[in-house]
């Protein structure tokens, strides 16, 4: 009971990273009927960001060492990492979409592929320092360098439990609460903007039908900047989030990252690609399915090659879920079968 | 014909889809407060001259609007001048809700108490429309759709209005409805272009017409006139 709750607490923070990067794939499939490749390699460069910003801000305190750094950082430092992503997310449909908007939907899906693998490979580009340790050592560069680094810790940990008093039923870290806490509030905000404001139903008209969406006045060019925007901006407090719950950064174009993109892909097209709240549901249900899927299977070795089916076949869980909601739904669970997305 | 008195001039426009010459050279003009119909068979260009117009298609030649040239500006720019094009198969957003499809007709506007009064006429226009505001736009009836895309396009407030086919679909009761309708809209001092296969009706109601013959004007006069003609009661009004 004790570790099935562990289970949830595990499920509920994953789950809202991939729900949080499925948003951004979904929006712009909604609005542009393509799936942005460059999407999981905007996450990526959100946690590097995040990486980055905090390394330089924590060396520019000069703390005291083993202090813990204040509290105030990692808001500050989401902001901060939401914002470049944005830019980035912004340059990259003026300067790499936008001028095809009327080329053949293959020309656009390469130059997405494209897209990210120029942002995978600059990433991995030995750059200039931008934080010196006090030995005057390099600790952070831009862009980020071919090696792993590690993230600095930014919210207290909770103390191990003490053996002599009773076991504690579940250990909720402060960084699963602030990962959920901030999915959520992002999440009700995202809501908000598509279903509850002006704006909102200009990008759910667009997504329906450019054409007549620019016949009531809405700047379609705008919406649809607007949208990639937001979806990278989501995508970079993912990054951000995987950055504390995962402080082991791999080098940016490292296939742990392409694992993730593809599972928070596979979460959007299992909430039924297009669909907002569709997404949100993909990412806790792909999370829930990769996490009972290792938990059910952990003690059993695989016949193969005789190791553990749990771990080992987490990524195996996921995809086996998608063919099955593609065969019982093949738009994904919210997905209507009509031309009827969001 | 002085050029205030025109709210609209096209003239020399062509239109090509590829290899495909839609339209070619077509020309007239729509007075200030007038209805003109642009009537011709399948195929004939109608659809295209009016995508033309409102910017949703590349033309070369000059379409005039309000004394300001046009061509090419986009869609979205024109419907802030004044210009409403109100397409060929409604244009309803069937994801959204009727209430939030006539908000989007009111999206270049910010004043709300404008808006809540010209609301308010559309559902006298359309009654309707008022009972259904919560549905869903995509469930209503074909000619419920058609009084919200007439209705939502009003709620611009425009000085033109181009309609592609309002009548299209529609049981003869309810074409007479929409045939008054379009009158009252223009009493009420917007200009219309009205694009119709329904030629009997249109002719009634418009007070200049066009004839479209494979992509060129083959036809321009007054509407009376036209409906008098041995052409046109042959090729569109169905008389012998
Ligand atoms: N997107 C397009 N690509 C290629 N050809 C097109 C396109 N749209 C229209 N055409 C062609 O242009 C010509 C004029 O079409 P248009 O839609 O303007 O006719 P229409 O007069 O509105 O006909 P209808 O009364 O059937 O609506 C037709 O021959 C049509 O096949
Ligand atoms: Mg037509």
């Amino acid at each position: 009971m004790a570790e099935l709750l562990q289970i949830m607490v595990a499920v509920v923070a994953v789950g809202s990273l991939y729900a949080l990067i499925a948003l951004g794939y979904t929006m712009v499939y909604g609005i542009l009927k393509f799936i942005n490749f460059a999407h999981s390699d905007v996450f990526v460069l959100g946690a590097w960001v995040s990486l980055v910003l905090s390394v330089m801000i924590i060396s520019a305190l000069k703390l005291a060492p083993g202090s813990s750094p204040p509290l105030w950082i990692a808001p500050l430092v989401l902001i901060a990492a939401m914002v470049v992503c944005g830019l980035v997310g912004f340059a990259i449909e003026r300067l790499a979409y936008k001028p095809l908007r009327k080329a053949p939907r293959l020309n656009v899906l390469i130059t997405a592929i494209g897209v990210s693998l120029l942002l995978q490979n600059v990433g991995q580009l030995t750059g200039f320092a931008v934080a010196k340790d006090d030995d005057g050592k390099t600790i952070a560069t831009v862009p980020f360098g071919p090696s792993p680094k590690r993230m600095p810790s930014l919210l207290p940990e909770t103390a191990a439990p003490d053996p002599n008093l009773a076991k504690p039923l579940v250990l909720i870290q402060p960084v699963d609460v602030f990962i959920f806490v901030s999915a959520i509030v992002l999440m009700v905000g995202l809501q908000y903007l598509v279903f509850r404001t002006k704006f909102g139903a200009a990008m759910r008209a667009v997504s329906f039908n450019t054409e007549t969406a620019a016949l009531m006045g809405i700047r379609v060019d705008r919406v649809i900047s607007v949208t990639f925007v937001t979806g990278a901006m989501l995508a970079a407090a993912a990054g951000f989030m995987y950055a504390l719950k995962y402080p082991g950064l791999n080098q940016t174009a490292h296939e742990t990252w392409v694992l993730l993109g593809l599972k928070a892909f596979v979460a959007a097209v299992v909430g039924g690609i297009g669909n907002v709240r569709g997404a949100v549901l993909g990412g806790f249900l792909i999370a829930f399915i990769e996490f009972m899927g290792m938990y059910c299977f952990s003690k059993y070795l695989d016949p193969v090659l005789h190791t553990n089916m749990g771990t080992n076949l987490r990524d195996v869980y996921v995809f086996a879920m998608l063919i099955f909601v593609l065969l019982v739904r093949p738009a994904g669970i919210l997905g209507s079968q009509l031309k009827e997305k969001v | 014909m002085g050029e205030n008195e025109t709210i609209l001039e096209v003239r020399d426009v062509s239109v090509r889809y590829g290899a495909i010459r839609a339209i070619s050279n077509v020309s007239f003009s729509v007075k200030r407060g007038e209805i003109l119909t642009l009537i011709g068979s399948n195929g004939a260009g109608k659809t295209t001259t009016l995508r033309a117009i409102s910017g949703m298609v590349r033309c070369t030649g000059n379409v005039r609007f309000m004394d300001q040239e046009i061509a090419g500006t986009r869609p979205d720019v024109l419907v802030t001048r004044g210009l409403c094009h109100c397409p060929e198969g409604r244009g309803i957003f069937a994801n959204m809700s009727v209430e939030e499809n006539l908000n989007l007709g009111a999206f270049i506007r910010s004043d709300k108490h404008e808006i809540e009064k010209d609301k308010q006429r559309v559902f006298e226009l359309f009654p309707r429309i008022k009972e259904r505001l919560k549905q869903n736009a995509g469930t209503l009836s074909g000619g419920e759709q058609q009084m919200l895309a007439i209705g939502r396009a009003l709620l611009a407030r425009p000085k033109l209005l181009l309609l592609d086919e309002p009548s299209l679909g529609l049981a003869p009761q309810l074409v007479q409805t929409i045939f008054k309708i379009i009158r009252e809209i223009n009493a009420q001092g917007v200009s219309i272009l009205l694009v119709e296969q329904n030629a009997h009706m249109a002719l009634q109601v418009a007070h200049h017409a066009v004839v479209l013959e494979v992509g060129k004007v083959a036809m321009t006069g007054l509407a009376s006139d036209l409906a008098k003609s041995d052409e046109v009661r042959k090729a569109y009004l169905g008389h012998g």
